[in-house]
C-alpha cells in the first residue's frame, strides 16, 4: 500500500525551505511548474548563497593572499574564514583544505601527486620528504569500483598509463553494492600488498548506493595503500566527519551542495598534503623562487596557484551556515542530519512510488537503507532519453544517460537510465509528480 | 503539449518499425559513431556502386531519435548518386542546426522532414544526427578507398 505522503517523518519544512531558491519560482515548458530532480547533476542556489557572494565584490573585492591594502585583508580574511567554516562543518582542520575548481580537479591534484612525485623520481630531482609514497613502479596496483564517476576513474587510468601501474577493480552486485566478499573480485583478491592507491565513491551518483567506506580503507590501510575518497553524493547529504571516515583523501564539489560553480573541496591528512610535490604551479603557491628552480608553500596554498575563486569559496561557506541551520519539522534534528533524514524519507516514498508502476525498474538497492536519494531506472520499451523528455514537457527535470558512469551501466547492462535526486527543496509532490510524469510516459509512448 | 511536433507519427513509426535494420554485406565501408553524452551509438556499413549509393546497413541501440532517424537514413539515401545524397545529408545538417528557423524542403528530404521539430530541442540534436555523421563518415572512407583502388 502507498504511503501517505503526510505520513512521512523526518522531513524538513520544504515550503519555507524553497521560497529561499529564486529559481524555483520560475516556470518551465508552457507555465509548467518546476520539479527540479536533478541536483546530483547540480543544486539550486538560495538567497544566503547569492547574497555571500554579491557581498564580496560589493563589500571587499580584492585578490586574496596578495597585497596589504585594507580591501585585500578583507578578502584573504573572508577566503579564510569559509575554509574554517567548511572545515568545521567536515571534523577538519582548515590547512587540511584545499580549495579546487571542482571534485573532479581535486581527484586529479591526488592522482597528479602519483605521476609528478614518479616522473621527477625518475629524473633524480627533488622531492618533499615522504614522498615516496606517492611514487609507483610498473605492476603496482590502483584498487576502484565499477561504481565510479567517470572523475574517479578516468585520472587513474591515466596514472597507470603514465606510471607502468595496474588498475584493479571493486565488482558491484546486482542490488547494487560492492561485491566485497566475492572471491575473486572481493576485497582478499582485489585488495593485496601491490595495492598503492584505493580510489572509491562513497555515495554511487546513479544507484544511490552508500559503500562500506571504513572496511575497505582497513584493508586498503593494512597494506599501506591511500584511500581517496569521491564525496561528491556524500557530504551535501549527509554528515560527514573526515576525522572518523579513516580515509586520506575526500573530494566533492561546492555546486552540488547548494554553493557555487567553480568551487571544490579536497581534504587531505596534513602529512600526506606535506609529502605531496604540487600539481598546477605559479603564484602564490611558492616559498623562493629564482630564474633556475623554485621551493614550494606548505599547504594548504601550495595547491592554489594563482588568484583563488574567493567569492565562489565564500558562496560555499554561506552555503554550509544554511545547511547547518535547517531544522526538522517535528524538531527533531537539524543541520545534515536533518537533511539525511528528509532524503530518506523522499527515496523511500519514491522507491514506494516507482516500483508501484508497472514497467519501471529501479537499478540498485530497492529499499533505502545505507542508500542515498539518487534514484535510477528503466522504463520497459522507453529509451531514457525519451522519458526525460516526456517528465520534462511536464516540468520534472531529471538527468537521463549514463550519468558519467558508463562502466557502471554495462554491468547491468543498459546503456542510460533515468536519475531522479532529491534534496533540500524537493518534497513528497515532487515524487507524485515524477511518478505522474512517467505514467504519462507509457502513455505517449502505447507502452502500456 | 510540444510532444507531438517533437515526435511526429512517422518518427514513432520508424522507431518501432526500422526499415533497412541490421549490417549486410557486401560493403565498402563500416563506421562506429557513439553519442558520449548519452552513450547512442551506431554501426553503419556503405556499399557503392560507382557514383551509386546501392546500400546503407546500420545496427545500433538509442533513443526514438537516433533510431528513427538512422531508419528514415536508409530510406533516403539508399539506390541514389553520392551528389544527391550528399545534397540531402547537407539540407537534414542544415534543418538541424537551424534551430527551427529553416523551413525544410519536403522534395529533398522526404520523411526527414518529421525531424523539423527535433531542431528546436538542442539537446536533442546530436540524437537525430548520429547517423547521418556515421553515414558521411563511412561514404568518405569508401571513396578514398575506391580511389586507392583505382590508383593502384
Amino acid at each position: 500500500m502507498t504511503t501517505m505522503s503526510s505520513q512521512l517523518n523526518g522531513l524538513l519544512d520544504v515550503e519555507t525551505v524553497s521560497k529561499d531558491f529564486p529559481i524555483l519560482a520560475r516556470t518551465v515548458r508552457g507555465g509548467n511548474k518546476l520539479v527540479y530532480l536533478d541536483s546530483g547533476a547540480t543544486s539550486q542556489k538560495p538567497n544566503q548563497v547569492l547574497d555571500a557572494e554579491r557581498g564580496f565584490y560589493t563589500r571587499c573585492n580584492a585578490a586574496v593572499h596578495r597585497g596589504a591594502h585594507l580591501l585585500a585583508e578583507e578578502a584573504t580574511d573572508a577566503y579564510e574564514s569559509a575554509r574554517l567554516t567548511i572545515a568545521h562543518f567536515l571534523g577538519a582542520v582548515p590547512r587540511e583544505l584545499v580549495f579546487t575548481k571542482n571534485a573532479t580537479e581535486a581527484i586529479n591534484l591526488v592522482a597528479y601527486a602519483f605521476s609528478n612525485a614518479t616522473a621527477k623520481s625518475a629524473h633524480g630531482r627533488a622531492l618533499p620528504d615522504g614522498a615516496d609514497r606517492f611514487i609507483l613502479a610498473p605492476g603496482d596496483e590502483i584498487v576502484v569500483t565499477q561504481m565510479e564517476h567517470h572523475a574517479n576513474l578516468v585520472p587513474w587510468q591515466e596514472v597507470c598509463d603514465k606510471t607502468g601501474a595496474v588498475l584493479r577493480w571493486l565488482t558491484v552486485n546486482d542490488e547494487g553494492r560492492l561485491d566485497l566478499d566475492d572471491p575473486e573480485h572481493g576485497l582478499e583478491s582485489v585488495i593485496t600488498e601491490r595495492t598503492r592507491v584505493v580510489a572509491l565513491t562513497h555515495q554511487s551518483n546513479v544507484l544511490g548506493t552508500i559503500t562500506p567506506v571504513e572496511r575497505i580503507a582497513q584493508a586498503a590501510h593494512a597494506v599501506g595503500a591511500i584511500v581517496v575518497l569521491d564525496s561528491c553524493q556524500s557530504v551535501p547529504h549527509m554528515p560527514v566527519d573526515v576525522s572518523s571516515l579513516g580515509v586520506d583523501f575526500v573530494a566533492f564539489s561546492g555546486h552540488k551542495m547548494l554553493g557555487p560553480s567553480g568551487i571544490g573541496v579536497l581534504w587531505g591528512r596534513y602529512e600526506l598534503l606535506e609529502s605531496m610535490p604540487p600539481f598546477l604551479s605559479g603564484g602564490s603557491m611558492i616559498e623562493t623562487v629564482h630564474i633556475d628552480s623554485s621551493t614550494f608553500a606548505a599547504p594548504p596554498q601550495r595547491f592554489e596557484a594563482g588568484v583563488p575563486m574567493a567569492a565562489q569559496a565564500i558562496g560555499l561557506g554561506a552555503a554550509v551556515d544554511y545547511l547547518n541551520a535547517l531544522r526538522s519539522v517535528d524538531g527533531s534534528k537539524h543541520g545534515m542530519a536533518a537533511v539525511s533524514a528528509h532524503e530518506h524519507a523522499l527515496t523511500t516514498y519514491a522507491l514506494e512510488r516507482l516500483t508501484e508502476i508497472q514497467g519501471v525498474r529501479v537499478i540498485g538497492p530497492q529499499e533505502a537503507h545505507d542508500r542515498g536519494s539518487a534514484v535510477s531506472f528503466v522504463v520497459d520499451g522507453i529509451h531514457a532519453h525519451d522519458v526525460g523528455q516526456v517528465l520534462d514537457e511536464m516540468g520534472v527535470e531529471v538527468r537521463v544517460g549514463h550519468h558519467c558512469a558508463w562502466p557502471l551501466h554495462r554491468r547491468f547492462g543498459v546503456a542510460a537510465t533515468t536519475r531522479a535526486t532529491f534534496y533540500v527543496y524537493n518534497g513528497p509532490s515532487d515524487v507524485d509528480a515524477l511518478a505522474e510524469a512517467i505514467v504519462a510516459a507509457q502513455k505517449f509512448f502505447k507502452v502500456i | 503539449m510540444d510532444l507531438e511536433s517533437l515526435y511526429q507519427e512517422i518518427i514513432l513509426d520508424h522507431y518501432k518499425n526500422p526499415r533497412g535494420r541490421g549490417l549486410r554485406e557486401p560493403f565498402d565501408a563500416q563506421v562506429h559513431h557513439v553519442n558520449p553524452t548519452c552513450g547512442d551509438e551506431i554501426t553503419l556499413r556503405v556499399r557503392l556502386d560507382g557514383d551509386q549509393v546501392v546500400d546503407v546497413s546500420y545496427d545500433g541501440q538509442g533513443c526514438s531519435i537516433s533510431q528513427a532517424s538512422a531508419s528514415v537514413l536508409f530510406e533516403q539515401l539508399t539506390d541514389q548518386s553520392i551528389s544527391t545524397d550528399l545534397e540531402t545529408a547537407d539540407a537534414f545538417l542544415a534543418l538541424m542546426q537551424g534551430r527551427g528557423h529553416v523551413e525544410p524542403d519536403e522534395d529533398v528530404l522526404g520523411d526527414a522532414v518529421a525531424f523539423a521539430g527535433v531542431a528546436k530541442y538542442p539537446a536533442r540534436v546530436k540524437c537525430a544526427l548520429l547517423s547521418w555523421m556515421a553515414w558521411k563518415d563511412a561514404v568518405a572512407q569508401s571513396a578514398s578507398a575506391q580511389a586507392h583502388e583505382e590508383n593502384s
